[in-house]
């Protein structure tokens, strides 16, 4: 009798996949498109088209190719990474709250910029962006560390408070450094709010291979997730290798949420938001899910880009500011509509 | 009153009538253990007059004692210490109202006792607001500030402080209006024919995004002292803590912690889940909401009076569980973790370092190195 159930509900769970993931993939071509026409100089879709297939170098070619196809292009990388890096981070740890800023990716970023700006006199965003690597990859180095001592490798309840014990000490020293000095808070308080103005391809570019190394490891532990989320006895029975999937999972986590830290400044919510939208929508399987979050995620924030773009024109809003606004609503009806699943 | 060491298994039969029953199963209990080496858990003491039984962990009491006695002695140092050094029995001199204390006691009643007692007070409130949600939810990561009741709070004197350039009073109007406006907004767009514990984070996770991103933009708004000062407040802060302030605020904790206390037995059944707590008679959604109340109303009192001080209700909870290497969540020896840490780091704050911090910034640096150094050590004792 529940075989004959399971066999029911297992095709329209498919077209429902399906159907969910061409629906997101047909959202995220049209936010493309209205990142690269919106703009405090509106360039009608036609013209968009036309400027693509066609790079003349002046008027509306020129704002595209050199302002709006760069930008849209960071806000994908972003919006790629901060999912995936939630994504797994969920996975791993098996806690819905749980976000990519929990290793302390966000507060090694932060420390070292406070640092660069107290210390070394920096002033901007490209200056930042080794500084806010290095912070992240140190910082997690750490919490990995403690979260690991002892005997049986990471056990993930250890590595998730050291993470958040951890960040809030550095964010802690960060706000004391800031209430010290008023001119490093002066720059603080523009990059704590995360944005991506002015943000092109001289900041994109480095920061990408880290990126791409990062899906393609996330990529390969998706399906021995699955078997983790059974908990670590079956999934040990069942042949997974778990000592090696957390340390994977930490690297792609690190490269990820560190690499879009370091373009964006802490862009918060969307790893934490989209990985409970794709769950929903693909159910509990982890492949899947990596699906869905590689599509919804880049949407979410160019869909935020657009609205702070648009709102108060001609200045504009931070996406980092912007994001909770056009995503918490949307997470809010989605969580009243639905019998909510865990994880 | 006999106190005994016993098990935990004979400790489940709670009734006088059958006391004398459940010693002998005790000590068969304890035989057995003997030939067999099985651990039936902490050693515990048990108190049984008439119809009342009580049972309390050894190690538990003795953490919750030390503890008590530490809060007690940071605050009397606070009391003694500052610009104006006092001996303790001056400061006993000014506590009883001795006529000959002269200016001590102005020094002691009106300067600093309602700071002292106030950091104490509203430390505990913080931990035991922080340990019901762990508590209910069982996540390590729940806590009120993650909820969005402190970041309300914030938002609610950040409009003060950036809009309206108000006075100390409106800010602790706004704080407190805040808090309590959060609270019942999430608990508006949670409620679906009954408040469901996951629904519930999710929702609070999603309006203090929204929060935490409007009070972002104020501060990139605002002018730039005017932006310190509200950082500074945001971070946490006794120093405007006055005697009405302490009445106030102070009395509100305390009341609600006595409420809470009482419920210590019901949260303890809700751990195991909704149905075996149905099963051991506790009525599960009245005393999940009356919880979640007074766990809220604890935090928006204490945040529009001292600021949202963070990361207190997420460490002294775990703190507490290692302290008293308990299995699960327990609300008072959170709370005097919280007091201890709170009042503790005001001392700090207040003597120890070369220049004035926020109390917020202090706290969560001793208590965030001090959990950390409990988990490593946690680890080498497995």
């Amino acid at each position: 009798m529940k075989i004959a159930v399971a066999h029911d509900t297992a095709a329209p769970l498919t077209r429902r996949r399906v159907v969910g993931l061409l629906a997101a993939l047909a959202l995220l071509a049209a936010l493309v498109l209205a990142s690269i026409a919106v703009g405090s100089r509106a360039v009608p879709l036609t013209a968009v088209v036309d400027a693509l297939i066609h790079d003349t170098g002046e008027g509306d070619s020129y704002v595209v190719w050199s302002l709006r196809v760069p930008r849209t292009a960071v806000l994908l990388a972003v919006g790629i990474a901060l999912g995936v890096a939630g994504m797994l981070i969920q996975a791993l740890t098996r806690n819905p709250l749980a976000d990519p800023g929990i290793l302390g990716v966000n507060a090694g970023a932060a420390l070292f910029v406070a640092l660069g700006i107290a210390v070394f006199g920096l002033t901007s965003p490209g200056q930042y962006l080794w500084f806010s690597f290095a912070g992240a990859l140190l910082v997690t180095v750490v919490v990995y560390v403690i979260g690991s001592a002892g005997r049986g490798g990471v056990d993930p309840i250890q590595l998730t408070l050291a993470g958040v014990t951890l960040g809030a000490i550095l964010y802690a020293v960060v706000s004391a450094m800031m209430l010290l000095d008023p001119r490093a808070f002066e720059q603080m308080r523009n990059w704590n709010a995360g944005s991506v103005v002015s943000r092109g391809w001289e900041v994109l570019l480095p920061v990408l291979p880290f990126l791409a190394a990062g899906i393609l490891l996330a990529m390969a532990v998706a399906g021995p997730l699955n078997a983790i989320a059974l908990g670590d006895d079956l999934a040990k029975s069942l042949g997974a290798n778990i000592g090696r999937t957390r340390v994977i999972v930490v690297v792609a986590v690190t490269l990820l949420a560190g690499g879009a830290t370091a373009i964006a400044g802490p862009i918060g919510f969307v790893g934490l938001m989209v990985p409970h939208v794709a769950r929903w929508i693909v159910g509990p399987d982890q492949r899947w899910i990596l699906g869905a979050t590689l599509l919804l995620a880049p949407a979410l924030l160019l869909a935020a880009d657009v609205v702070g773009r648009t709102v108060i024109r001609p200045g504009e809003l931070p996406v980092g500011i912007v994001m909770a606004f056009v995503g918490a609503p949307i997470l809010i009806v989605l969580v009243r509509r639905r019998k909510a699943a865990g994880l | 009153m006999t106190a005994e060491p016993t098990t935990a298994e004979s400790a489940a039969e709670g009734s006088a009538a059958k006391g004398s029953a459940a010693k002998g199963s005790a000590a068969k209990g304890s035989t057995a253990a003997r030939s067999t080496t099985v651990e039936f858990g902490h050693r515990a003491w048990v108190v049984r007059r008439s119809r009342l039984a009580l049972r309390w962990q050894a190690r538990t009491v003795i953490v919750c004692v030390a503890l008590a006695v530490l809060t007690l002695a940071a605050t009397t140092a606070a009391l003694a210490l500052g610009d104006y050094p006092l001996t303790l029995p001056e400061v006993w001199a000014a506590l009883t109202g001795d006529p000959g204390a002269g200016f001590s006691s102005i020094v002691v009643l009106e300067w600093r006792l309602p700071r002292a007692v106030a950091a104490a007070v509203f430390g505990a409130g913080l931990g035991a607001a922080g340990a019901v949600f762990q508590s209910l939810t069982r996540n390590a990561l729940a806590s009120p500030d993650i909820i969005g009741i402190s970041t309300g709070s914030y938002s609610g004197a950040l409009i003060v402080i950036v809009l309206v350039q108000g006075t100390y009073l409106q800010l602790t109007a706004g704080a407190l209006a805040g808090g309590a406006a959060t609270a019942a907004i999430i608990y508006l767009l949670a409620w679906r024919g009954g408040v469901q514990g996951f629904r519930l984070i999710i929702v609070g996770i999603a309006v203090s995004a929204m929060l935490t991103s409007f009070n972002t933009w104020l501060m990139l708004t605002a002018k730039l002292e005017v932006a310190l000062a509200a950082s500074a407040w945001g971070a946490g802060s006794l120093g405007r803590i006055g005697w009405q302030e302490m009445l106030v605020g102070g009395g509100t904790v305390l009341v609600l912690l006595v409420v809470l206390a009482a419920f210590g037995r019901p949260m303890r059944q809700l751990e195991l889940g909704d149905d075996a707590a149905h099963a051991t008679g506790t009525r599960a959604e009245p005393v999940r909401l009356a919880v979640i109340a007074i766990a809220v109303a604890l935090t928006a009192v204490v945040s529009s009076a001292a600021g949202p001080i963070a990361f207190i209700a997420l460490a002294a909870p775990q703190i507490a569980r290692r302290l008293c290497r308990t299995p699960g969540i327990s609300v008072v020896p959170a709370a005097l973790t919280g007091a201890v840490l709170l009042a503790g780091a005001e001392l700090a704050a207040l003597h120890l370092l070369p220049v004035a911090l926020p109390v917020g910034v202090v706290t969560v640096v001793l208590g965030g190195g001090y959990l950390l150094w409990l988990i490593v050590h946690e680890v080498r004792r497995r």
